[in-house]
């Protein structure tokens, strides 16, 4: 298809090389540089999309981050892209586009009959007609609204592209290369600041490559590419294109989505789809410019209608027609720029001015050039459907309150300028509260809160010579702050045309017994009637109007609809935009993809995964892993075609009856040093540590000050002033934070230093009957008998020329040593262990089997341990001591944890000794009571018991030490489950202790 | 993200460091005795002030050392940081 709307001898795409690409299936050409809105249009194709709620159709309304209408879904190897701005997407080979927010096809789509229905959808129809029913909701309305609204559908494959996250600091950040971000970037460069130049489209110069104007003897385009060329050759500058500084944040940080290939065809191996830049700045110049307003009139959504200011970027920068019979209708000098370029191409132009006789240096060009104007005038209303075909015009009075005349032209293209809108996002978004301009209807940043400072148009300095001479000094200004150079470059020279001021009107009344729709917000369909309707019915707060009408709230954010919908407000209400106020701008600026937002942190990224060093040899052994926390921790050892319940039990079983040894590196490790050492352990654990002696370990319990149950381990005294403490695995990073805490704040007065050791140390837990017999072969120079070795004690020992540390601890109830090495000996040792331990049938064990040996011992865990327990409820009371003070102690004698009825753990066992008491599982008298039955309690975790071969629970019931030998109920609503059970002591094996000792 | 100044470290970004709550709260003295209501103040009652407050903050992936920062809880301006052994004005 040939590019019809194509010029010949203007703009900036590179013609040597030609691209296609699909629109709906159907395949155009267009070329390097253009977008898809710029290559669309010079193929003529004007209507891309439907609207939201009436699904009226839509064209192309701007030409950037403003577009509110052509928003399009990008598909590539078979993923999507949805939400994609046409007017901001590049072009690549291949590229394919489709329409969204139409069913079944962009040219008949059937939501369009809401048009026909549009009673129906006035402000606030979700709210009034789709609430009753309510059944209605989920199976009817919704769905309906959801298959027929929506911009695009996102993929729900795993994204492959590659997103980045980049720190940056610099001491001048400036967002948008327009005359006043490369002035400010050149003063404060040349003044040695380290500036970064943030540009969202793939070209520098903002409006200088679109207007007439010259700076120090060179066109504005000339002198943009000298600034921006020197810029990059500076080291302390970084230039960066196609990157939207999207949100202003506490402290001077400002948050950028880099596109780095959304315009390439196929993105090299390790090249990144889009970074996000985290920007510390320790001054910020907004250079954002500013957004040419519409004008509002009947019909003012149809395909054709758009911003002048995008007309002329259309024909400059990417020598496109946006229509061969251009109607201008604007209220300033703006749409006068667009009428000459038009005329300049070849095109004829007709201006509809609403005043009455400005005069300006560019009117009297228009007028020289002989294009046709009408002042006084108004577009009454858009004809045409899908796009433009004529337009009704009319005279407007003086009081601009009556029509006159009216008459039908015939046009393609409708260009509307309703002045300017500052860009003031970003500057409001830093808490800036902005202030109403009455010479220019719109606000400007007022008072910095953080350090910023908003330059050129984003500031309402609509000259160029204005915003050139400001630039230069508030770049100079700002970098002297930073860099005391002193260093000031001197301001050319600039040659514009003197502009008139524009009109105020904006909103052209309908004639009589017509009810045209007129849109203030295209992207969400508000239109003048859903505003007045909105106040009819008593919402007078602009943030209620907002909300009830949708106004601003689309994806655009209301780039072209805030002001005019505020006017409105005003108008009706006989107020001053002022007065009414305007509602907060929030991040981001632009829809940011949720890919660069997340960056490499999906998938194994997330978080980091912790591996003890006998990893592989668990790996190759067949380990299933679980995990814990961070770390994978092997849960079982399959043996052919074992299930996890039979694997567990052997293992298991083999620890009761010989030996077996398991991966207990992961436990939190933590050194106490110092004098004082021993009176800090005593005051952080419940019971008593000064009397500890070297080479003995204790078991101890720490608690919050609310008196909960933080942690519980050994500790060990290593020498005179060394404790090795041991924390459990989900619970060391917390254990630290708190230890550091009283050391640093409460007690500083005590000379203790603690730091974490969890990586230094690989442990192992050997246990079983076997044990000590393995142990004399594993340290044959030790004497680890029960007298050398008793329970609880500590000695250093020799593995095979590995300095290792033996612990006498148990956390299964059976005979056990933890041995220690240094980490990278880990390995070593558990490879000696095995080999050394096959004569007395060692098993390695996982953490299903360490559970069951501790359940069934009565052990307690995290499971039970779980914030809500004190040491009571545990039947930990014996380790809190009476005589000492120590954190937490005080919340203890609280009533509701002294009274009798108390809960306390106990052990629960089926009275069918087979079925197994799903966890969680509620305790009840009755299980027929009346709901909500009352609870006694709860299964905290269940196990089968290998050594009485029945399952066993752990459970923490009210009045549990008086409920020993009650019959009971296990109750399981989520597993539908009832099961006659029997309390008995927690302590189901070996209640005494004997094996430990022995 | 805020921008915290360490004492012991420098400017570093808010992810660095854990919050750890109101730095105006003292623990009452080990043995003493005192009442269910003061020690229920104690370990309960935190003042939530609209404008300036001094806070903890952990510099937990940086120096791990407690720190006070006096920080205006609507506008998030940092007046002043202080180390955990420095008296605060
Ligand atoms: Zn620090």
């Amino acid at each position: 298809m040939s590019q019809d709307f194509r010029l010949d001898n203007i703009g900036m795409v590179n013609r040597n090389k030609k691209i296609s690409f699909t629109f709906n299936g159907k395949k155009y050409f267009g070329y390097e540089g253009d977008t898809i809105a710029s290559a669309l249009i010079a193929n003529g194709v004007h209507l891309v999309g439907r609207s939201f709620k009436y699904h009226r159709p839509r064209g192309f309304f701007g030409v950037g981050v403003d577009e509110p209408y052509a928003i399009l879904q990008l598909e590539r190897n078979n993923e999507r892209d949805p939400n994609i701005r046409a007017t901001e997407q590049e072009i690549f080979e291949g590229l394919e586009v489709k329409s969204v927010n139409c069913w079944p096809s962009v040219n008949f789509d059937i939501g369009a009959i809401n048009n026909f229905l549009k009673m129906f959808f006035p402000a606030g129809f979700y709210y009034k007609t789709f609430m009753w029913p309510p059944s209605f909701w989920y199976k009817i309305y919704e769905p309906f609204i959801r298959m027929a609204a929506g911009f695009g559908e996102a993929s729900i494959k795993h994204d492959k592209e590659r997103y980045e996250h980049k720190y940056e600091y610099c001491d001048l950040l400036i967002t948008g290369s327009g005359p006043s971000g490369l002035a400010s970037a050149y003063a404060a460069a040349k003044n040695g600041a380290r500036v970064i130049l943030a540009e969202d489209k793939p070209r520098y110069g903002g409006s200088l490559l679109t207007s007439d104007v010259n700076i120090g003897n060179q066109t504005g385009a000339e002198w943009s590419e000298k600034i921006i060329t020197e810029l990059k050759s500076m080291s302390n500058v970084i230039v960066k294109n196609r990157s939207q500084v999207f949100g202003y944040y506490d402290h001077n940080m400002l948050v950028m989505s880099e596109r780095i290939s959304d315009h390439l065809p196929k993105t090299q191996k390790y090249m990144p789809k889009q970074r996000l830049w985290y920007i510390r700045a320790k001054e910020v110049l907004i250079s954002s410019g500013s957004i040419e307003r519409p004008l509002v009139f009947g019909n003012n959504d149809t395909p054709g209608v758009m911003l002048s200011s995008a007309a002329k970027e259309y024909m400059k920068v990417y020598g496109v027609l946006v229509g061969k019979k251009p109607l201008i209708f604007t209220n300033n000098d703006s749409g006068y720029e667009t009428a000459i370029e038009f005329k300049k191409n070849g095109v004829n132009p007709l201006i509809l001015d609403t005043r009455k006789e400005p005069f300006s240096d560019i009117i009297t060009e228009a007028k020289n050039l002989g294009i046709e104007i009408k002042f006084s005038h108004v577009v009454v209303a858009a004809k045409g459907y899908k796009k433009v075909k004529s337009a009704d015009i009319a005279k407007i009075s003086d009081n601009k309150k009556d029509l006159s005349n009216i008459e039908n032209i015939e046009c393609d293209c409708i260009c509307v300028s309703g002045f300017w809108t500052p860009s003031i996002h970003l500057a409001s978004q830093s808490g800036n509260k902005s202030e109403f301009n009455e010479k220019i209807d719109a606000f400007i940043p007022k008072k910095s809160k953080q350090k910023e400072n908003t330059i050129g148009s984003a500031n309402g300095k609509f000259t160029l010579e204005e915003t050139i001479n400001e630039a230069f000094d508030k770049g100079y200004e700002v970098s002297n702050k930073i860099t005391e150079n002193n260093n000031k470059v001197s301001i050319p020279t600039v040659v514009e045309k003197k502009s008139s001021e524009h009109d105020k009107f904006w909103c052209v009344p309908l004639p009589k017994g017509k009810s045209y729709k007129r849109f203030l917000d295209f992207q969400n369909d508000v239109a003048v009637t859903d505003i007045e309707l909105a106040l009819r019915e008593g919402f007078r707060s602009i943030e209620h109007v907002k909300r009830y009408t949708t106004l601003g709230m689309a994806t655009d954010q209301g780039k072209t609809s805030n002001l005019n919908g505020l006017q409105l407000v005003s108008d009706i209400e006989n107020k001053v935009v002022p007065q009414v106020g305007h509602t907060t701008f929030r991040p981001p600026y632009t829809p940011v993809s949720i890919g660069v937002i997340v960056g490499r942190e999906v998938g194994k990224h997330s978080k980091p995964t912790r591996k003890s060093p006998m990893h592989e040899w668990h790996e190759k052994n067949n380990a299933v892993f679980v995990d814990a926390g961070v770390w994978l921790r092997p849960r079982y050892y399959k043996q052919g075609n074992e299930t996890l319940f039979e694997a567990s039990k052997r293992e298991a079983k083999n620890v009761r009856k010989n030996v077996g040894i398991c991966d207990v590196t992961t436990l939190g490790k933590i050194d106490v040093k110092g004098p004082d050492a021993a009176e800090f352990l005593n005051r952080v654990y419940t019971n008593a540590w000064l009397k500890l002696p070297v080479g003995k370990a204790r078991y101890g319990v720490m608690l919050r000050e609310d008196g909960i149950v933080m942690d519980d381990g050994t500790t060990t005294r290593i020498s005179e002033n060394h404790y090795h403490m041991t924390t459990t695995t989900a619970q060391a990073a917390n254990v630290l934070s708190h230890l550091e805490y009283y050391l640093q704040l409460v007690w500083p007065e005590l000379n203790v230093n603690v730091v974490s050791t969890t990586e230094q140390w690989a442990g192992a837990a050997i246990a079983g009957p076997n044990s000590r017999a393995l142990l004399m072969k594993l340290f044959p120079n030790s004497d680890v008998s029960n007298e050398g070795l008793p329970f609880m004690g500590y000695k250093e020992g020799d593995l095979f020329g590995t300095p290792a540390k033996i612990y006498r601890i148990s956390f299964s109830g059976e005979l056990a040593y933890e041995v220690n090495v240094e980490s990278d000996y880990g390995n070593f040792m558990w490879e000696k262990i095995i080999e050394v331990g096959k004569e007395f049938q060692i098993q390695p064990y996982g953490t299903e089997a360490l559970s069951t040996l501790r359940i069934e011992m009565g052990h307690v865990a995290g499971s039970e341990l779980d914030g809500r327990t004190i040491p009571h409820d545990a039947s930990l009371e014996g380790l809190v001591s009476k005589k000492k003070d120590f954190i937490g102690k005080r919340s203890l004698s609280r009533s509701a944890f002294t009274k009798p009825d108390r809960e306390k753990i106990v052990g629960v066992v089926p009275l069918d000794k087979t079925t197994s008491i799903p966890e969680g599982s509620y305790i009840v008298k009755d299980p027929k009571a009346k709901l909500p039955n009352p609870k006694l309690g709860h299964v905290s975790a269940s196990c089968w018991s290998v050594e009485y071969d029945n399952p066993f629970s752990l459970a923490i019931i009210k009045d549990g030490k008086n409920m020993i030998g009650q019959k009971l109920f296990a109750m399981s609503p989520l597993k539908n489950k009832t099961i006659p059970v029997e309390i008995v002591s927690s302590h189901y094996v070996d209640p005494e202790g004997k094996r430990v000792r022995a | 993200m805020l921008y915290i100044f360490c004492p012991h470290c420098g400017s570093r970004s808010q992810n660095e460091f854990a919050y750890g709550g109101d730095a105006t709260v003292k623990r009452p003295e080990l043995n003493k005795e005192i009442s269910d209501q003061e020690w229920n103040n104690f370990v309960y009652l935190r003042k939530s002030p609209r404008g300036k407050h001094l806070e903890l903050w952990h510099h937990i992936s940086g120096c791990r050392q407690w720190i006070k920062v006096e920080r205006d809880t609507s506008t998030h301006e940092i007046f002043k940081t202080y180390r955990a052994d420095e008296l605060t004005e």
